[in-house]
This record gives structure tokens, C-alpha cells and sequence, in this order.
């Protein structure tokens, strides 16, 4: 087998990928990881990211791939730049566990499931369909997306692996 | 990030012998639970960038076991016992002859003595930090979790994801009997704490 290139994604970091390439990104949390893809160029990108908004950075030099609702455009913006069409593409993500099942949670515990929902509305508002994805829970996952032919492999300590 | 860019030597010295006070008193707890002596290495403190944090224990898929406990009182923060899983199959044969099978995966009662033993160093860590500031820190109820670190320790992290790339932690490790047993304390105080200890502890910064 020929050996692909490998495309890190760091936490609260964004890659693109062409030419066969493939992102990953380890140890997703409650963090959200979300593949986009446009098939027809094949033209791939990966976020991983950490929080739901920007809203509550107090940082002056914001790090977009850290938060949903900067790093989708900007991983957009990226994929475009690289020949991809936003029309065409599609998204699959994983991640947004809930690592610890506390009692008596407040907001910010709950960040994973806060996450997802982040994405699935920044997703919406650009109009890229999501096929499918593999969130929640309470485990954490590492996952490969191929530029090839757009799947998504995710691995859990529990489950092995499996392909979206 | 700015915010820690400006610690002096002397304050992160400070930091040190917090973590040196904490696992001290953890590492005589855990030599009490098991009836042997415990070593401690020289506690680290270090501003790290997220991405780095996972390689302190083996790297960001690492399995490991780790118990979280929220800390909550004047200096809020989060910390985190990990351990491997050789070090917690060990710890559980030592301390309450449970054999834990290889490969199978840990039972709810090892799961549930394995927090327990996390609470309590975490426990007499805190307490002995609280002492020693006279700042009130009080645990929640402890979590227990095994897999990769990377997810684990990116928990610990949102309170610094508003503010920047890269967090400060206290890290102490201990040893007992040449390695066979290494286990791992984070304490990662919130970022609104650092200026809480250095005042209790008559470190007046600016």
C-alpha cells in the first residue's frame, strides 16, 4: 500500500488537504472535529475546535480555529482558495463528548453538546449538508478524513473503529 | 496569554512549592495506603501551549486513567490524577488484591476503587494547599475516565480557551519503588486564581 500523506490538525488548529492527502486530528473531547469535503475537486479541510463561539474570548489575537463560529468560515475561505466550491460541499464531524459525568452541571460543563449545536448552526447558515456524524457520549475519539473518497474514520479506546 | 507572560521567576517559584506542598502531603497518603514508601519528583510548573499537555503523559492518545475533580471555593480550578494503565492495574493488586484482567477493560467496583484512591490523594492534596493559603477550596464530587489523554486534558482547558492558546499547570509526579507505580497530579488553576494564591501567600505582584 502506498503510504498517504498525513495532514496533522492540532487542537484548536484547521488544515486543508488535496491530491489524496489525509487530516487528522487525536484525542477529540468535548471538542467538535469537522470534516469538509467537495467531492468533485477533492478539496478537503479539518477543524478542530474547542469552544461554541467567539462571543466569550477575552484574548485580543483571536485564534479563529478555536472557535465554531470563526473557524467554519475561515476553513471555508481556505477550502474556496484551494478550488473548492462551497456549494458543493459536505460535512461530517465527530466529537462533543461529555468526558466526565459530573452531577450538578453548570453551562460550562456541558461544552460538548454546546459545541455541536454551535456547528450544526454555522453549517446551516452557509447551506453545507451534514452526512452524517458521530457526536456525543462520554469517550474520546481520534479521527482520519480521506480527500480521496471522503470518509471519516474515527477511533474510540472502546469501540475500535469504525467509518462514517 | 499576555496575563501569564508577565510572571516573574520568583512567582512560578511560588507556584512550585504549591505543588510541593500538595503532592507532598498526597505522596504520604498514598505511602500510608500502601504501606511503602513514595518518592516525588521536583515539581514543573509550565505555561504550555493545549497541544503540548498531552505529551507530559505519553501523548495525546495515550490511554490513561484519570480522575477529575472540579475544585471550587476562592481559587477555583481543575485537577486531574492520572495514571497509567500498568500503574492502576498495580495500585489495585497492591491495595485490595484485585487481579484486573488484562485486555478486559476495568470492572465498576475497580473503576469506583481507583476514583476512590484518586480522591483521596487529590483530597489531601487540596487540603493541604487550603491549609497553607487559608484559601477555601472545596473538590466536587470526583470523576473517573480512562481514555485517550488528549480528550481528558483538553476538558481541563476551557477556561483557558477564552483567553488564549495555552495554559499554566502545576505538575508533580511520583514514583514508588523505581517506577513501577508513576502517577501524575495536574492542577490547573483558572486563570482569575493565580493573583488569589499569590496574595494569600503574601506574593504581591505590580
Amino acid at each position: 500500500m502506498i503510504e498517504q500523506n498525513l495532514v496533522k490538525v492540532g487542537m484548536a488548529d484547521l488544515n486543508i488537504a488535496t491530491d489524496g492527502a489525509v487530516l487528522k486530528t487525536t484525542g477529540l473531547g468535548s471538542c467538535v472535529g469537522l470534516a469538509l469535503y467537495d467531492p468533485i475537486r477533492r478539496v478537503a479541510g479539518m477543524a478542530h475546535m474547542m469552544l461554541p463561539s467567539s462571543e466569550i474570548a477575552r484574548e485580543t489575537n483571536i485564534n479563529l480555529a478555536k472557535y465554531a463560529d470563526t473557524a467554519i468560515p475561515e476553513l471555508i475561505e481556505r477550502m474556496i482558495k484551494a478550488g473548492a466550491y462551497v456549494e458543493r460541499m459536505k460535512a461530517k464531524m465527530a466529537g462533543g463528548a461529555q468526558m466526565f459525568a459530573m452531577s450538578g452541571q453548570s453551562d460550562s460543563l456541558r461544552i460538548g453538546p454546546r459545541n455541536v449545536e454551535s456547528c450544526i448552526v454555522m453549517l446551516n447558515r452557509f447551506r453545507i449538508p451534514i452526512l452524517s456524524q458521530d457526536t456525543g457520549g462520554n469517550f474520546g475519539r481520534t479521527i482520519e478524513f480521506d480527500s480521496i473518497n471522503g470518509m471519516l474514520s474515527i477511533r474510540s479506546v472502546q469501540f475500535g473503529t469504525k467509518e462514517i | 496569554m499576555s496575563l501569564f507572560s508577565r510572571f516573574e521567576a520568583f512567582e512560578l517559584d511560588v507556584l512550585k512549592e504549591v505543588g510541593n506542598i500538595g503532592a507532598g502531603n498526597a505522596a504520604t497518603a498514598l505511602s500510608r495506603l500502601l504501606d511503602k514508601p513514595v518518592d516525588m519528583a521536583v515539581p514543573k510548573v509550565s505555561l504550555l501551549p493545549f497541544e503540548e499537555i498531552a505529551e507530559r503523559v505519553g501523548g495525546s492518545e495515550q490511554i490513561v486513567i484519570a480522575v477529575f475533580l472540579r475544585v471550587e471555593g476562592e481559587a477555583p480550578g481543575n485537577m486531574f490524577f492520572i495514571i497509567e494503565e500498568q500503574s492502576a492495574r498495580r495500585l489495585l493488586r497492591q491495595l485490595l488484591s484485585m487481579d484486573a484482567e488484562e485486555q478486559h477493560g476495568y470492572s465498576e467496583m475497580e473503576l469506583s476503587a481507583l476514583c476512590e484512591i484518586g480522591n483521596i490523594l487529590a483530597g489531601s492534596y487540596l487540603s493541604s494547599l487550603a491549609d497553607f493559603t487559608h484559601l477555601l477550596m472545596a473538590p466536587s464530587v470526583p470523576a473517573i475516565a480512562v481514555d485517550m489523554a488528549g480528550a481528558i486534558l483538553s476538558y481541563g482547558l476551557m477556561q483557558y480557551g477564552e483567553m488564549g492558546d495555552s495554559a499554566l499547570l502545576i505538575e508533580t509526579t511520583f514514583l514508588e519503588d523505581c517506577q513501577s507505580l508513576e502517577g501524575h497530579f495536574f492542577l490547573i488553576p483558572d486563570p482569575e486564581s493565580f493573583q488569589k494564591i499569590f496574595r494569600a501567600l503574601g506574593v504581591v505582584s505590580e
